[in-house]
């Protein structure tokens, strides 16, 4: 009993250790993005608040703290109130799984995997619920039209999923990482490049992020599923749009870019002398290179039409995984060094 | 153990619980949300029976897709309009009682310790992998089950299209091929035309000129 209790204060204090970095990457993720995206279009972005206005993020959360929360009076207020929570628990609650650097992971299970696809496939609820329980229109229109989108995609991450399955010939995060150890041309993104490709626009489109942020549409349903969300229930919607981005980036991280192991492994003289650098900071760093990414295609591409999203979606993405599928599985019984060995 | 039995209870009272209250709503959405919830529970219990592949394989594809598809199409009828009549329950019950009676009656005939070996809570190390000890058995052991019930399953997929695709006429979709293939010079039409003057153009209203150079 005490040994238990024991166990379970440590299992507290790690999931701490992973949540406040989260947390605190998502409010300067934020920053982030209006900087970027401001330098992208010539103009300077947020610079009032703090050094550099740094203090933007902060300032902005304490603003939705203490703004009013106004629950519309034709909605269904527990439904209302709940959508939010289950908008921010799964895109928390994945990380448990993602190895930060060798050996640092909350749960180091065997079914890594699964659980991030069973965790990620969540999501979809707080938008369905949020939109129906508001009582409005656009918010509903944004739902039907992100519920739709969600599960259109989550086929073609499944079968990428599979595909590294196949190629890690394991489900836990940590061995498919350690299967791609021997440098920068030994990582997956090179023999996995199509569903690399695949599995990174799926995500953009998993986060209902530009181009494929049909749910949201301002121009035509004007914020669609939070439109009736007001103070913190929308800040939660906030935090987990952002934070499912993190995890998309770290996930990509995970699968295709080596996790923690240095590009510079194998490299003669390079890789001995960055030895030293722990594996959590390059995983940090390919991480943000994903999000610089995120924020990249947003300030780039224009909103898709929704049947151009559908038909990537189910014509193109699709094929090309259960092509790739046959592909590395030929790979694999003929042993193409160096990856299949 | 004691953890263990605590979230046995809780989560056990929760799927009870939550499948008498999917049954007894009247409002579809919440009967939906409820079976969500079922889903959920039964999920963990099978994860503390170390099957930690039906457990996720039960969330992504109940809870993540099917469930989804399930309160999408609730939603979009607006099924929660249509009230249940107020006697429904009790017009129906006698039916609902037999049905229970034969159904309860059969589960226990299958799943009685004749029938159906139970194995008394086996503790694997840790290193055991449910994935890789049931991908052994299912593409070996049992094979031809395995590829039987994949053919099924594409029959039925092939069916539900082929339902939903039957009437060629009345549907509308986008030519992908023909918007592509427009050019500048199908949807584009520049006219020539006379420029006109205006007499002292600076001194009416409107927007002012930049001055130059700067």
């Amino acid at each position: 009993m005490m040994t238990d209790l024991f166990t379970l204060l440590i299992i507290i204090a790690k999931i701490l250790v992973i949540l406040v970095p989260v947390l605190l990457s998502v409010a300067y993720l934020t920053y982030a993005e209006r900087k970027v995206i401001g330098y992208m279009q010539a103009r300077v972005g947020p610079n009032r608040v703090g050094f550099l206005g740094l203090g933007q993020p902060i300032a902005d959360a304490l603003k939705l703290l203490f703004k009013e929360m106004i629950i519309p009076s034709a909605s269904n207020p527990v439904l209302f109130l709940f959508a939010p929570i289950l908008a921010i628990a799964p895109a928390l609650a994945a990380w448990a799984v993602i190895p930060f650097a060798d050996g640092w992971v909350l749960a180091n299970v065997n079914a890594g995997v699964l659980y991030l696809l069973a965790i990620t496939s969540l999501g979809v609820y707080s938008i369905l619920i949020s939109g129906w329980a508001s009582n409005s229109k656009y918010a509903f229109f944004g739902a039907m039209r992100s519920a739709a989108q969600v599960l259109s995609y989550e086929i073609a991450m499944g079968f990428a999923i599979v595909v590294v399955l196949m190629a890690a010939d394991s489900a836990n995060l940590m061995e498919i990482v350690q299967h791609q150890s021997g440098g920068f041309w030994h990582w997956y993104w090179l023999p996995l490049l199509p569903i690399f490709v695949v599995y990174f626009i799926s995500g953009v489109a998993e986060t209902n992020r530009h181009p494929f942020d049909m749910a949201e549409g301002e121009s035509e349903i004007v914020a669609g599923f939070h439109v009736e969300y007001s103070g913190m229930a929308f800040a939660c919607f906030f935090l987990g749009e952002y934070a499912n981005i993190i995890l998309i980036c770290a996930v990509v991280t995970t699968f295709f870019f080596g996790g923690w192991l240095s590009p510079f492994q194998g490299i003669p003289l390079l890789g001995n002398l960055l030895a030293f650098v722990p594996g959590v900071i390059w995983f940090v760093l390919k991480t943000w290179f994903f999000m610089f990414v995120f924020l990249w295609i947003r300030a780039t591409f224009p909103r898709y039409r929704y049947d151009q999203i559908m038909r990537l979606g189910w014509k193109i993405l699709i094929p090309i995984t259960i092509l790739w599928i046959v592909v590395v599985g030929l790979a694999i019984e003929m042993r193409i060094p160096p990856w299949f060995t | 153990m004691y953890i263990e039995s605590l979230v046995f209870v809780v989560f056990s009272v929760m799927l009870i619980g939550s499948a008498l209250a999917m049954i007894v709503s009247r409002n579809t959405i919440y009967s939906a949300l409820f079976l969500v919830a079922c889903f959920v529970a039964s999920s963990v219990l099978w994860l503390l029976l170390e099957a930690e592949f039906l457990a996720l394989i039960l969330i992504f594809v109940y809870v993540g897709a099917v469930m989804t598809l399930f309160l999408f199409v609730v939603m979009l009828l607006n099924m929660d309009i249509v009230s249940h009549e107020k006697g429904a329950f009790v017009r129906y019950l006698p039916v609902g009682i037999v049905l229970m009676l034969g159904m309860l009656a059969l589960m226990m005939y299958v799943i009685s310790p004749t029938h159906f070996a139970v194995l008394t809570s086996v503790q694997h190390p840790a290193d055991y992998s449910n994935i890789k000890a049931l991908g052994a058995v299912l593409y070996t052991q049992y094979a031809y089950p395995v590829e039987v019930t994949s053919v099924i399953l594409l029959v039925a997929i092939i069916a539900a299209v082929s339902l939903a695709a039957r009437h060629k006429g009345n549907r509308r979709s986008q030519n992908i091929d023909v918007q592509l293939a427009a050019t500048k010079g199908d949807r584009l039409q520049v006219l020539k035309m006379p420029s006109e003057k205006f007499s002292g153009a600076s001194d009416i209203g409107g927007p002012e000129q930049p001055a130059r150079g700067e």
